[in-house]
């Protein structure tokens, strides 16, 4: 499969064909009572990408596109289904056997009223880890490396002996990087850390993690459903629909020639601050059930573009004419039938129109 | 130091405030405190001994409490039918009620936690066959359990031991068939707690199942365990007395609050009620006051209601 | 504006009786909304923006209770109604759309019933006409084959639909006033466009004033006339939505502005305002902004400063008193 990734860098993680199906079915016995057949949720249907090291690649999309199954798959939460997670050139599942390797990776998770235990004082939090890999077994020297990461991530030692329920969102959300970095990882996997912050207090966490990868020399798979957030921390940028990578380009070439449309609708859906009174399309209809996705692209129903081909054929990710750095799934693209300059076509959008 | 740190912050916190506002809930643990207190203490204050057969008098059988004309004073509320202090019965009986209460209360919650986080943390075939002996064992009521088992240790032992192991028995029974309460408690909790991310990251760092369980999802599951725990101490007593009243707790020898009653009961038609019931108040004072503060524990701890 | 306003808060302060002492979560309030006027307000959270709106609707969560200043709607008074009067108002005078659509729709009912019930309790309308008229609302808020739709229940609807419905059963006892709090939040981003274009469409169709509480600037700026941006519990800028985006008067405001994240470029270095807003039970004396603000002076750290003209915009900040610069 052909790849956008710059040569130069060895990759941290390579995912080839990666699925996830869920069993949905209700149990057993209601399920043969109401004489139904088993229902497969594919959360994640077939993606693959893989991260230099040192960078920064972004999966973005609507809630149940599947990014956040990447993000458990990739760390080893879940099993998957199908296809090959490769972490530095190793086998997932023997790398995570290895307490050496797994070391290496870390996640940082959504909610920071959920992701710290409330009982737990914030020095055992942190040093979970440190323990959990024996790193530093001399006490003290575990206090000072708490203290250090403590402050390094904008708190003071003394937070130390605290307990979770006295920090704020954003505070909280510090102290699981402090703890996501305790193991001293090379790889972290970021599920959403901001959406559930304040903008200001976003900013602050956005720029810890920037600079901490530039001191670092970190390597993040960072999972947002915001593009803009997602435009100011990638390398590149991959975007989700329906368990598919529709999009996978260096950040640059997404943000200023999208070329799937369904990238292209969710560019034209977020807000304009700078009130230029141009009038947004927004997209119509809403995205299908992953239980019962529709036949071909699975954009189609909603795509201005759709003909009969993406009606019927599942389309692969392949680089786009005009901008070949860019891997894009889409037959219109393919085919020269989209015009990457021009905005949107201003009709109707899809089968489920809206009155808009 | 840290002691004075720690009833500061007892006195300051939300559950101490909403405790000194409550005055059924004062009065409850001021009511809770004398029945135990009585009962910890009973060899120490009781004013008789009523197991000491030496100083029983047939001659002081059947007084009245004190304050009827034929009381008398060293009786306070009046001897039964072998010249026993009512009092100072009541007051080792309670001792035995209230041990039997907490053991099968220990018993019940260590077994109930275990399997409750057990089948929660698990989930798929463990947490079904877990679950499903729990649903059969709550169809068993306590009664029938502790017959069993009572019935089948009797049959299997010799008279001696099994008298010396009667007060066991009867906490195995009562323990056994109150567990599965703790274990939906618990494993209810247990299915929020460990979808919850910080159990998440610990996966993450490849910390055991055992550990997890353990170190991170226990201690957040203990809160409504011990609203359940306080709750079902007033049902134990209310068991135990029962299993003595029917005859199958513990030995005569060793008379719970049941046991007392039972004695009583003999007595209740032939005008000699305080037996039975100065025994039956001490049951009903220890019960209500139990359960009341386990009520006002239970919504205490339920943000929802505060 | 020269029209007399349709809603009026003045000196508005909302408290909560703990045991720890008294919190007060708004604190003098004051605003007002011109009929057919789109007023946004936003704020992080903590800011008091949903309170503002809870109070106003007369939903505030016990034990919060007004404990003064006004709001006058049409110049009647309805923050002292009782329960009943002011239920009344809720669905005649004011519409109310919630983040979450499942708190307002009953389970139990189809939407058409729900429509109608709506409709005939404020307008003299028969069951006939109701249906008809619920019918042609679910078409306006754009739910496809209306006419069967009508008689399923809320949650054979998606979550996007869901508050397609909301917004009908808000607007259709036709309220002069709807106060929709975090109407989009909770929707997915293609789905909020299209439910922020149906909200601004339909307040400009039937000339409805609205309050539209949320923390995203963006559709703010996409839909509000006015905003009011709030800060611990106080309104800390407030004026018309483009001199607030561009030209923000209160450091606050530049602050909140200047840390989010644009779309159409990569800043290296993200504006960012140090600390966080303070809870309640910790406001600091003086502006309640001046731990983390940029300018502070001694003034701040004493005085509490009101709403001041700045211009374009009123800003409660004292670099702005105009007072003390003639002095």
């Amino acid at each position: 499969m052909p790849d956008a990734t710059p040569r130069q860098a060895e990759p941290m993680l390579e995912v080839q064909d990666l699925a996830r199906y869920f069993d949905v079915s209700r149990p057993w016995l209601q399920r043969v009572l109401a004489g139904e057949k088993r229902r497969v949720l594919r959360a994640v249907d077939g993606v693959s990408f893989s991260i230099p090291k040192g960078t920064t690649l972004s999966l973005v999309g609507e809630s149940g596109c599947g990014k956040s199954t990447v993000a458990r798959l990739v760390v080893g939460l879940y099993r998957p289904t199908r296809g090959r997670v490769l972490f530095d050139g190793q086998d997932l599942e023997q790398a995570r056997a290895d307490a050496a390797q797994r070391r290496r990776m870390q996640m940082i998770f959504q909610d920071p009223y959920a992701s710290l235990n409330p009982r737990w004082r914030i020095r055992d939090i942190i040093a979970e880890p440190i323990r959990a890999f024996g790193l530093t077994p001399d006490k003290a020297a575990q206090t000072l490396k708490v203290q250090e990461l403590l402050t390094q991530v904008g708190l003071s030692p003394q937070d130390g002996e605290k307990y979770p329920h006295e920090f704020s969102g954003g505070q909280r959300q510090r102290i699981s990087i402090a703890r996501a970095l305790s193991s001293n990882p090379e790889f972290l996997v970021c599920d959403e850390p901001t959406s559930a912050l304040d903008v200001s207090v976003q900013a602050q966490i956005l720029n810890l993690m920037k600079d901490l990868q530039q001191r670092l020399g970190l390597t993040y798979l960072f999972i947002s459903h915001n593009l803009a957030v997602v435009r100011q921390i990638s390398d590149r940028v991959g975007v989700m629909y329906l368990g598919r990578l529709v999009e996978l380009a260096p950040a640059e070439t997404l943000f200023t020639t999208p070329r799937h449309p369904y990238t292209r609708a969710l560019m034209e859906a977020i807000p304009d601050l700078e009130m230029s009174g141009r009038q947004r399309i927004p997209v119509g209809g809403e995205v299908p059930s992953p239980i019962n996705p529709p036949p071909g692209c699975p954009f189609h129903p909603r795509c201005p573009l759709a003909n009969a081909r993406c009606r019927a054929e599942v389309p692969v990710l392949i680089p786009a004419r005009s901008t070949p750095e860019a891997l894009v799934a889409c037959h219109a693209v393919e085919e020269g039938r989209d015009q990457p300059e021009a905005p949107l076509p201003a009709q109707r959008i899809g089968t489920t129109a809206t009155a808009l | 130091m840290a002691a004075t740190n720690a009833i500061g912050r007892m006195l300051d916190s939300d559950l101490w405030w909403s405790f000194k506002r409550s005055p059924v809930t004062v009065l409850s643990a001021i009511v809770a405190l004398v029945c135990i207190g009585g009962a910890v203490l009973a060899p120490l204050i009781a004013p008789h001994d009523p197991f000491d057969l030496a100083s029983l008098q047939l001659m002081d059988a059947f007084k009245p409490p004190a304050w009827s004309a034929e009381g008398d004073l060293t009786y306070l509320l009046g001897t039964d039918d072998q010249g026993r202090d009512m009092l100072s019965a009541i007051m080792y009986g309670a001792r035995v009620s209230l041990l039997v209460g907490i053991f099968a209360t220990l018993f019940a919650t260590m077994l109930g936690v275990a399997v409750g986080l057990l089948a929660g943390y698990t989930g798929g075939l463990v947490d079904n066959v877990l679950m499903r002996v729990a649903d059969i064992q709550l169809t068993f009521p306590s009664i029938l359990v502790a017959l069993l088992v009572d019935g089948v240790v009797r049959a299997a032992l010799p008279r001696e031991v099994h008298d010396q192991i009667a007060l066991f028995v009867v906490i195995f029974a009562i323990g056994i068939s109150e567990w599965p309460k703790f274990a939906r408690t618990v494993r209810g909790s247990t299915l929020v707690e460990r979808n919850k991310e910080y159990v998440l990251a610990a996966r993450v760092i490849g910390i055991s199942r055992a550990r997890i369980m353990v170190t991170h999802v226990l201690p957040n599951v203990l809160g409504p365990v011990l609203v359940v725990a306080t709750l079902n101490l007033g049902l134990a007593i209310l068991a135990e007395a029962t299993l003595s009243f029917l005859g199958v707790g513990v030995p005569p020898t060793q008379p719970s609050l049941g046991t007392l009653i039972r004695i009583g009961n003999d007595f209740l038609m032939s005008g000699e009620w305080w037996i039975a019931i100065f025994p039956g108040l001490a049951l009903v004072a220890m019960v209500l006051s139990v359960n009341l503060l386990g009520d006002w524990l239970r919504d205490a701890l339920n943000p929802k209601l505060r | 504006m020269s029209d007399a306003p349709l809603l009026e808060v003045k000196d508005l302060r909302v408290e909560f009786p703990t045991r720890r002492g008294t919190l007060v979560a708004l604190d003098g309030v004051s605003f007002s909304i011109a009929p057919g006027e789109v007023l946004g307000v936003v704020g992080e959270s903590g800011a008091g923006k949903s309170m503002t709106g809870a109070a106003i609707i007369g939903l505030l969560e016990p034990p919060g209770r007004i404990a003064g200043g006004e709001i006058r709607l049409n110049g009647r008074r309805i923050d002292n109604l009782p329960y009943e009067q002011m239920r009344r108002v809720r669905g005649r005078e004011i519409g109310a759309i919630f983040q979450d659509p499942l708190t307002t729709l009953n389970p139990l009912y189809t939407v058409g019933h729900q429509l109608i019930e709506t409709m005939r309790t404020h307008l003299d309308l028969s069951a006939a006409e109701a249906r008809a008229r619920a019918i042609s609302w679910l078409e306006m808020v754009g739910i496809p084959a209306a006419a069967q739709r009508v008689d399923s229940y809320p949650h054979e609807f998606s979550g996007g639909m869901r508050q397609r419905v909301v917004i009908a059963l808000a607007l259709c006892a036709e309220p002069k006033l709807v106060v929709a709090d975090e109407p989009t939040t909770a929707l997915d981003v293609s789905i909020q466009a299209q439910v922020i274009a149906l909200l601004k469409r339909l307040a400009r169709e039937k000339g409805t004033s609205m309050m539209l509480v949320t923390h995203d600037m963006g559709v703010i700026a996409e839909t509000a006339d006015r905003v009011a941006v709030m800060y611990a519990g106080r309104i800390a800028e407030i004026g018309p939505v483009r001199e607030v985006v561009k030209h923000p008067k209160h450091p606050y405001t530049a602050g909140l502005m200047a840390s989010i994240p644009p779309l159409d470029r990569k800043v290296e270095h993200l504006a960012q305002i140090e600390g966080a807003m303070p809870r309640l039970s910790a406001i600091p004396k003086g502006c309640a902004f001046n731990p983390r603000c940029p300018k502070v002076f001694d003034r701040c750290r004493h005085e509490r400063p009101d709403l001041m003209d700045t211009g374009a915009t009123h800003a409660a900040c004292w670099l702005y008193d105009k007072v003390e610069n003639y002095a």
